[in-house]
């Protein structure tokens, strides 16, 4: 007997389940850090020795320091935790959210205004839009 | 004995704590959202509540991946403001109560649902961001509020029936203290939002709209919508809407008595960052 997964046809979305939280663990207690104003400092002023202090992955090392935040979801990140990650480099949840989009800054913000993505087409994978 | 009054429930959005913070109430972006508690904040100082019994869910940072509780009654006499990387919002710290909260995790816990207490717990925009939406920006928060944290942040969050019937257990634990206490349960967070992958921004507002129209309406019957309805129509951190129903599940009406809530307020608006925002007042009847 496996576990109901129904949310895996979700387009664009990943569900942070146990299976993602075990990948993650690292990845997101190294973001947690980031709650401390000294640890800010010192990842500001050498990512690489700051994040070689925890026992990651070379990929969830390289996806931080590009801010790739879509890879860092695919490797296990949390997007709660990850929001540490922006809060140190100044960026708002917005613009952290857009950035995972493919849209630009302003792009997405308007996209916001105007009432947000659609639901429709954007239920299950491979839907007709 | 102590009684619930009334149940508040909206949304929880960081960017709206952040805007008042900064004195951005009055930009056009902002002044609706706002606006949309203008009623609210004099309600609540009419109505001088002791207590409010706040539901929300911590973000990552009273709870570090170290720890997930599923519920978390906080029991202590005071809540630190948390640092969530921005530093801390400048805003009152919460004075707890202690007593009243150490007898509802007494009486919810024998009624079989599990409660971790906690008696050192950070409190984050989840909690803070209803406070100042419905209290503005005083010197120190109006009541004692006792913070009820859910896990949404892994996967699953308890079910909208789990959440529906320990409002229930909630009610039945705050009716049986012994001292004359007006109660405020609030349930926080939502409604339809995605804040992760390509699919970020997702905004469901015929969703929401049904959200609204049944918890006044058919709370029983919604409090059986399965998570993935929550997941797939109001995106992946919609799901935090499974809060609202412990609120509305403390009220008169679906436990044997009373009529239909009054509805006192009720407020919609996108967007506020990259949420829907809603907020209803539901008061017994």
């Amino acid at each position: 007997m496996s576990l109901d997964k129904p949310y895996k046809d979700v387009p664009g979305t990943t569900i942070f389940d146990a299976d993602m939280s075990r990948q993650g663990y690292h990845l997101n207690q190294f973001c947690m850090s980031l709650m401390k104003a000294d640890n800010r400092a010192r990842f500001k002023a050498d990512e690489r020795a700051y994040l070689d202090e925890w026992p990651m992955t070379e990929d969830q090392k390289l996806a931080v320091m590009a801010r790739d935040l879509n890879r860092c979801i695919a490797l296990g990140g949390n997007i709660y935790f990850l929001a540490k990650i922006g809060a140190t480099d100044g960026k708002s949840f917005q613009q952290m959210a857009g950035s995972m989009t493919g849209m630009s800054e302003d792009e997405y913000r308007n996209m916001m205004v105007s009432g947000g993505r659609t639901i429709e087409g954007n239920r299950y994978t491979g839907e007709k839009k | 004995m102590a009684r619930i009054s009334a149940s508040v429930y909206t949304s929880h959005v960081p960017a709206v704590g952040a805007a008042l913070d900064l004195g951005k109430t009055a930009e056009p972006y902002w002044q609706p959202v706002f606006a949309g508690y203008d009623f609210s904040k004099q309600w609540l100082k009419e109505q001088k509540p002791d207590v409010i019994f706040l539901v929300y869910n911590d973000h990552a940072n009273a709870f570090s991946l170290d720890l997930i509780p599923t519920f978390a009654i906080g029991t202590a006499a005071e809540f630190a403001v948390a640092d969530e990387g921005w530093g801390p919002r400048p805003v009152p710290k919460v004075i707890g109560h202690p007593k009243l909260a150490g007898h509802i995790a007494q009486s919810v816990i024998q009624d079989d649902f599990d409660l971790t207490i906690v008696n050192k717990m950070d409190i984050d925009h989840g909690l803070t961001v209803p406070l100042s939406l419905m209290c503005g920006q005083p010197q120190a928060w109006p009541c004692p509020v006792i913070p009820f944290a859910v896990n949404v942040v892994q996967y699953p969050a308890p079910s909208g029936r789990r959440c529906y019937m320990l409002g229930k257990a909630i009610r039945k634990a705050i009716l049986s203290y012994d001292e004359p206490l007006n109660v405020q349960i609030w349930g926080t967070g939502g409604m339809s939002h995605q804040l992760q992958g390509p699919r970020a921004g997702l905004i469901n507002k015929e969703f929401d709209t049904n959200f609204l129209d049944r918890l006044i309406a058919d709370p029983e019957g919604l409090s059986k919508m399965p998570h993935i309805d929550y997941v797939r129509e109001a995106g992946s951190e919609g799901i935090e809407l499974v809060m609202w129903l412990i609120a509305r599940g403390a009220m008169n009406d679906v436990n044997g008595g009373g009529n239909k809530p009054k509805v006192l307020h009720r407020f919609y608006h996108v967007p506020a960052s990259n949420t829907a925002v809603g907020h209803l007042i539901l008061e017994n009847n």
